[in-house]
């Protein structure tokens, strides 16, 4: 047993990139689950829209808009494009999805809002894959080379290895750059919750009925939160996106949203760090249990007929999903929760 | 949930559910286990990851045959010739791969033999095959000539056909779906698996059990005998497998709403909390299907090949014919059932209004414990009928889900007669909907959820549900 490697993907789990793309979601997901009871399940839509939002304006739009060939012959660089990219990955493509998603659903009891959501999300992943829009979206293949702008910004040797040997270079920027975003958006959720907006919102989960007669729109504060919450996604879809230099249909399955809620529940819906917590804590158990089990395979600890190398991915997601239920059902206020606070009834 | 018992239990229920949990993994794994070990032993052991796939033709008389000695490169993105299979007597092939990620097969068609070609020429390069980190993903190479259509065919009649028939096996499942919502107000986001269950099952005893090799039942009493259950004829087809099926399947529901659902309900958890247990259950048993019985596809042995059957306007293969007077039959006796019977008028009493049922002295529990019994049963008739006419895969019933729920949504959610009118519309609205040139046909289940969002914009309670106020 390499208890080293074990260690070492336990504590990358904890720290690592995955853990920020996940953390950042969850923050968006706190947003309209924790504070205004918004049952989303679609927030790996709005990272598919955070990822494919640079993409598709870096790799797609950008040779069209600047070719000779292309049709408004521009010579905008490739760093600009960036920086509008990453504006329509965290602003425009949200906004508009939110919107999309929001208005037929969001006058409607939460069940229909979960269906919907997730329906939206396969709507959304199933075009990307269409074949019909490869020259934008790429199809199942997806998109790449839209990172080179972010990664020229590294001061790390690429070949290099950081922290531990943990990261190599450019791995180790990402984790850096991504850990400033996390600070920031914990700091933002923070100072929006204590506003006056932010105390609507809870008013709006508490008793929606009890705001709309104190004189505020609830669907407007919910509309705005899902927006809000879904900029969110998109950041942590497009950290992602930029890890992988890929963004692809398939890393946006709904699986990748329960991943989110699994964060969210865990760490406790209705409090500001809980999502960091509870994506750090997932990550860690998540990378503890496949490397511990994938060397009990690899030391024939255990026979092939009850667990071969290949099913050791799927005991993940079997851990995840009975997490989910168990802690919705005995725990829904999570580790750091408050009950009282997380006392939704059906509405 | 809306709860009748006042005083919370003293049993802890969730000792109860993580037993009840492990009881159904460990039992899915010891029943499972032993006979899909075997199946699987040419799976890539070592490696994570695989693409595979069976190269299959019909000979003169319909049967299918495996093709030997066809050999497949697996190309990755960038050109690069990662692995070659060949195709083994009974037409199977499997390559390890060095990661996941896309890769290209290609059939070396040299290597064909004589007299055997792809239906598609121009397919001889499959593009964009994903393979998914620790997973086997499979290929589908079609041999053969294409069904050559009949002049008299009008498309629009036979994608009527079609969507008839796969609108029917959604209101078979989703009927459930629908009744469950009907009487407990639980949003059930696991029953997808509840037809992927159905459709595994029937494979089992059709194709394992009732196969070669003899299996015993925890070596307590053999009797499966030259796969046939004490050597009685028929009891390897696939229809007797069927009949099995729904029996596990609705014995499932029952213990499932015993184990999981009845505790919580009388814990008082809210139906937010419990809609996010069904989804987290759902998750759970999706990936135990996988565990058991892996990524690729397959397809039951009865039934498989068949010509069409030439009705004038369309053709219908024999069992498609069967699936939809089959299915049109169950449904007609489920309809009767809610109509005539006491049980059925129980349950769309407390369907209705459960409080006004149960000072009616309706046994309200009761009512719930048959719901889910033929919710799940039914689901689960779904799921063999759904594997004949595509394959069995543990995704499937999650893929379905999402159609179940466009159709209940649309028929008016927790009425039994919506969820039928409702999944009918959403089966032909698929079919049909790739009349239309413009709408490229691997969108056309986009069609169907987008209809989902535009039902909810316009008529939330959906076309037979009361107008009530929903939000």
């Amino acid at each position: 047993m390499d208890w080293v490697a074990i260690i070492e993907s336990t504590f990358r789990g904890l720290i690592g990139e995955q853990f920020i793309y996940f953390a950042l979601a969850a923050i968006g997901l706190n947003l309209h689950y924790g504070y205004t009871g918004l049952l989303n399940f679609g927030q790996a839509a709005f990272m598919a829209a955070g990822a494919y939002g640079m993409a598709i304006i870096v790799t797609s739009i950008a040779p069209r808009l600047n070719d000779d060939e292309g049709i408004f012959k521009l010579s905008i660089s490739e760093g600009w494009m960036f920086v509008l990219g990453a504006f329509f990955g965290v602003v425009v493509v949200p906004v508009v999805l939110a919107l999309l998603m929001g208005i037929p659903t969001l006058r409607l009891r939460a069940d229909y809002l979960a269906i919907v959501t997730i329906a939206v999300a396969e709507i959304i992943r199933l075009t990307l894959r269409s074949p019909r829009f490869d020259w934008l979206t790429g199809s199942s293949d997806g998109l790449s080379g839209f990172t080179r702008t972010f990664y020229d910004f590294s001061p790390f040797d690429p070949s290099g290895r950081y922290f531990f040997n943990l990261f190599i270079g450019n791995q180790f920027f990402l984790v850096l750059v991504g850990w400033a975003v996390l600070a920031l958006g914990v700091v933002l959720c923070w100072l929006v919750i204590r506003s006056p907006w932010g105390r609507v919102l809870k008013a709006v989960r508490e008793d929606e009925d009890a705001a709309r007669s104190l004189g505020k729109n609830a669907y407007s504060y919910k509309m705005q939160a899902l927006i809000l919450g879904g900029m969110f996604g998109a950041v942590g879809g497009m950290m992602r996106a930029i890890g992988f230099s890929l963004a692809q249909p398939d890393n946006f399955i709904t699986d990748v949203t329960f991943f989110v809620w699994v964060a969210l529940i865990l760490g406790g819906a209705g409090k500001v760090f809980a999502p960091v917590a509870g994506a750090a804590i997932l990550y860690a158990v998540l990378g503890f249990t496949d490397v511990f089990l994938r060397e009990l395979v690899a030391n024939d600890k255990v026979p092939d007929s009850v667990l071969s190398g290949t099913q050791v991915g799927q005991v993940r997601f079997m851990l995840m999903g009975l997490g989910l239920a168990l802690l919705a059902a005995f725990r829904p206020q999570g580790i750091f929760g408050n009950k009282e606070e997380m006392a939704l009834d059906d509405r | 949930m809306r709860s009748t018992n006042l005083t919370p239990t003293v049993q802890p229920a969730w000792l109860r559910l993580v037993l009840g949990a492990v009881v159904v993994l460990l039992g899915l794994v010891a029943v499972g286990g032993p006979a899909f070990a075997q199946e699987d032993d040419g799976g890539g052991e070592g490696a994570t990851e695989t693409v595979g796939g069976t190269i299959v033709a019909r000979d003169d008389t319909g049967e299918r045959v495996g093709i030997e000695g066809v050999t497949l490169q697996v190309i990755d993105a960038d050109g690069n010739v990662v692995g070659e299979g060949i195709t083994d007597a009974d037409g199977v092939w499997l390559v390890e791969l060095p990661s996941s990620g896309v890769y290209s097969v290609e059939l070396l068609v040299d290597t064909l033999p004589d007299g055997t070609s792809l239906r598609d020429p121009d397919r001889n390069i499959l593009t964009g095959v994903e393979v998914q980190p620790g997973t086997n993903k499979n290929t589908l190479f079609a041999m053969g000539d294409r069904q050559v259509s009949d002049d008299n065919t009008i498309v629009a009649i036979q994608l009527l056909a079609d969507g008839v028939k796969l609108g029917l096996i959604i209101a078979m499942c989703s009927i459930g779906l629908s009744l469950i919502f009907g009487t407990t107000g639980l949003t059930n986001f696991s029953h997808g698996e509840l037809v992927t269950l159905g459709a595994m099952v029937a494979y089992m005893f059709h194709m394992v059990y009732g196969g070669a090799n003899d299996f015993s039942f925890f070596g307590l009493f053999n009797i499966w005998s030259n796969g046939r259950i004490l050597g009685i004829p028929g009891t390897n087809s696939l229809i007797f497998a069927g009949l099995v099926s729904v029996v596990v399947v609705g014995t499932f529901g029952w213990l499932y709403n015993k184990i999981v659902w009845k505790p919580l309900r009388h814990k008082g958890t809210s139906l937010i909390s419990a809609l996010v247990v069904s989804i987290g259950l759902s998750i759970f048993f999706r990936y135990v299907l996988l565990f058991q019985f892996q990524g690729r596809a397959r397809f039951y042995r009865d039934y498989q090949v068949q010509s069409r059957v030439d009705l004038g306007w369309f053709s219908l293969e024999p069992k498609d014919i069967f699936i939809i007077l089959f299915s049109i039959f169950v449904l007609v006796c489920v309809g009767l059932a809610l109509q005539k019977t006491r049980a059925g008028k129980a349950m769309r009493a407390v369907a209705d209004n459960r409080d006004l049922a149960e000072s009616s002295g309706i046994d309200v529990e009761s009512v719930i414990k048959w719901v889910w019994i033929t919710g799940a049963g039914l689901a689960g008739l779904g799921g063999v009928l759904f594997g004949m006419t595509e394959n069995i895969n543990w995704e499937m019933g999650f893929r379905l889900l999402l159609l179940m729920f466009a159709g209940v949504t649309l028929g008016g959610l927790g009425t039994a007669y919506g969820a039928f009118l409702g999944s009918l519309i959403v089966g032909i609205f698929i079919q049909m909907v790739t009349l239309f040139d413009w709408f490229p046909s691997d969108m056309k289940n986009v069609g169907a959820l987008a209809t989902l969002v535009l039902v909810l914009l316009i008529r939330p309670q959906g076309l037979l549900g009361r107008s009530e106020r929903i939000g």
